[in-house]
């Protein structure tokens, strides 16, 4: 029989701990794809959030450090200066990035950090219990908004990628989704090319930005969340390269 | 080589961690130790190593952690309240066994308090400082020669026992100019960073982390931690006393107030009054045991500190009830002086006025 799809060695073989749905799953196996394709697993470092995927180092088969809610471009930033010849990737969530982090990536990227962000949104906090997120949609109902997200009180869901992208130091900003099998692979292929930026030695922070599914927060069936990304979250945080 | 040159404190301690062998300085402005990452931004590019003024002090100890999980030596300094947000950091820093090095040139507070010398941060370094259940090191200079000293000294403890190292200076000796010899030392020998984030080429994957999730893991860690602890205890206490045998009082303290309170038994000794001094060098790991056995003849120890009283509970609890333990500070940039003290020594000890 022919094989027509394996799983990459850098994605370990082992259980997931992911709720059925996440797409923190798919959004692993898209790095491992890329490391392996780029033959950079043993110069690569990556750095797990506070959140879901504080756990990616169970899955991801590289040097990895777990680091303090929000810090990981500061963490990131203390490894690339001293190494400049490794591939250093952060992936945060929208808690970690958007909001307790929002100092440390907003001026990683003012540094211009040679590193690339991978930046998972799902409009929700998922390990804590689904509070609201700065990327909450207005109307979202989550844990600490349990009558829907307005702008007057909660103010409006935080556009992080246009934001970064304002700065000189950013050199490739693309949000992408995980909705459909073409929206999947046009992520792989933002992922890529961030980490091909860092390996050029590309002179700045590249993002990519990934709308990805939380069906357990947002109580919806896996296949509802994947149309709610494709219906609400795009108008809100429309798809495309932002920079770069 | 041993050449003598005139520097202030906060300089003489970035370029000895230069001759220690820093791999990167990570820092934010604050007074009174600005010197330091002024001094790091022209030397660390000099030598090629790594210079970056970070936006906060909570990314300043971050970029030491990534730095630090790749196996490089790196610093940071600032003062108490950039300490205070530091506290996370180091939290995880204990947590994740990441070797670190943190000066703090403390001044006065609580708050913003102001910018002179204090020693009021005596509690959030010997204690901890962040949340869970560890210790760092803390080393308590006391002249800016000692600051020199304790440079390469934190880093070979820091990488030994794969934890935070703390410098506790304060305003004074951050500031003050005097002669040091600045010579490039033969350190440690140090185990090999066999955990390091270097890629995984050739081997399996290397994981930093403070979480711990499986039940008992954490319990475990925290033995574990505790025994390092010990052995840190029982192998790296440094303390310096004077005149002991035949005192009738001892003054305890250490940084710049040991330099104050040296003068002052100085002239109670002048003026016929046996009195001595013990001054805590390493203040984690506090020196229980050499300040016991001088409370087990009968003395009167005075405790001196720029603070309220912080160290002087380490002393009560050296001395366990057997003599007993008074207390003199000056806190919020109080600096008490050597008559203050003579007077306070005099009091004590009750000597008729020659």
């Amino acid at each position: 029989m022919k094989t027509v799809f394996k799983r990459t060695p850098t994605l370990k073989d082992c259980p997931t701990h992911y709720c059925p749905g996440c797409g923190h799953g798919i959004a692993h196996r898209l790095i491992a794809e890329v490391i392996d394709e780029l033959d950079i697993r043993d110069r690569t470092i990556g750095i797990a959030p506070v959140g879901c995927a504080v756990l990616a180092y169970d899955y991801l088969d590289v040097d990895m450090v777990e680091v303090a809610h929000g810090r990981p471009p500061a963490v990131a930033t203390g490894m690339k200066r001293t190494n400049p010849d490794k591939i250093i990737f952060s992936y945060q969530g929208d808690g970690d990035l958007a909001s307790i982090g929002a100092a440390e990536i907003l001026h990683a990227g003012h540094r211009g950090e040679q590193i690339t962000v991978i930046f998972i949104n799902n409009a929700v906090y998922g390990m804590t219990g689904g509070q609201m997120a700065p990327t909450t949609m207005l109307g979202q109902v989550t844990a600490t908004t349990p009558k829907g997200r307005t702008a007057i009180e909660q103010g409006y869901p935080l556009q992080v990628s246009e934001l970064l992208s304002t700065l000189p130091g950013t050199i490739y900003i693309e949000r992408c989704a995980l909705s459909s099998v073409t929206r999947v692979r046009n992520t792989k292929k933002a992922i890529k090319h961030a980490f091909e930026l860092q390996l050029e030695g590309a002179e700045g922070l590249s993002l990519v930005e990934v709308l990805s599914p939380c069906p357990t927060y947002w109580r919806m069936s896996p296949a509802k969340s994947m149309e709610w990304i494709e219906s609400n979250m795009t108008k809100v945080f429309p798809l495309g390269r932002l920079k770069g | 080589m041993s050449e003598r040159i005139l520097m202030c404190g906060n300089e003489a301690l970035a370029e000895s961690a230069i001759l220690a062998g820093c791999d990167a300085y990570f820092g934010y402005p604050i007074t009174p130790q600005n010197e330091i990452p002024a001094y790091m931004s022209r030397r660390m590019p000099e030598e090629g190593r790594v210079f970056v003024q970070s936006e906060s002090e909570l990314a300043a100890i971050n970029m030491v952690f990534g730095a630090s999980a790749t196996g490089k030596k790196a610093m940071t300094s600032s003062s108490s309240p950039g300490i205070s947000l530091m506290q996370e950091g180091i939290s995880y820093l204990a947590g994740a066994e990441l070797p670190a090095v943190v000066v703090n040139v403390m001044r006065g507070g609580p708050g913003l308090g102001n910018i002179a010398p204090s020693q009021g941060d005596y509690f959030q370094a010997t204690r901890g400082g962040g949340h869970g259940d560890y210790r760092t090191i803390v080393l308590g200079p006391s002249s800016v020669q000692e600051l020199v000293d304790c440079m390469p000294l934190a880093f070979d403890l820091a990488d030994q026992y794969r934890t935070p190292v703390m410098i506790l200076a304060d305003g004074i000796l951050g500031q003050m100019m005097e002669p040091v010899v600045l010579e490039k030392k033969k350190g440690r020998e140090l185990p090999a960073k066999d955990w390091a984030l270097t890629g995984a080429k050739g081997r399996g994957q290397n994981i930093v982390r403070s979480l711990w999730l499986k039940e008992g893991a954490l319990e475990e860690l925290n033995y574990k931690l505790r025994d390092k602890y010990k052995r840190v205890q029982e192998a790296e206490v440094l303390c310096e006393e004077y005149g002991i045998d035949d005192a009738e009082l001892v003054v305890v303290a250490y940084g710049i107030a040991a330099r104050i309170v040296r003068g002052a038994v100085s002239k109670a000794r002048e003026e016929g009054i046996p009195a001595g001094w013990i001054r805590p060098i390493t203040l984690w790991p506090f020196p229980t045991e050499q300040i016991s056995r001088a409370a087990n003849e009968f003395r009167i120890f005075l405790v001196v500190e720029m603070s309220n009283g912080q160290m002087v509970e380490d002393v009560r609890l050296a001395v366990n009830g057997k003599s007993p333990i008074l207390f003199y500070g000056r806190p919020g940039g109080g600096v008490p002086n050597v008559d203050e003290i003579l007077e306070k020594i005099k009091q004590l000890t009750l000597r008729p006025k020659k």
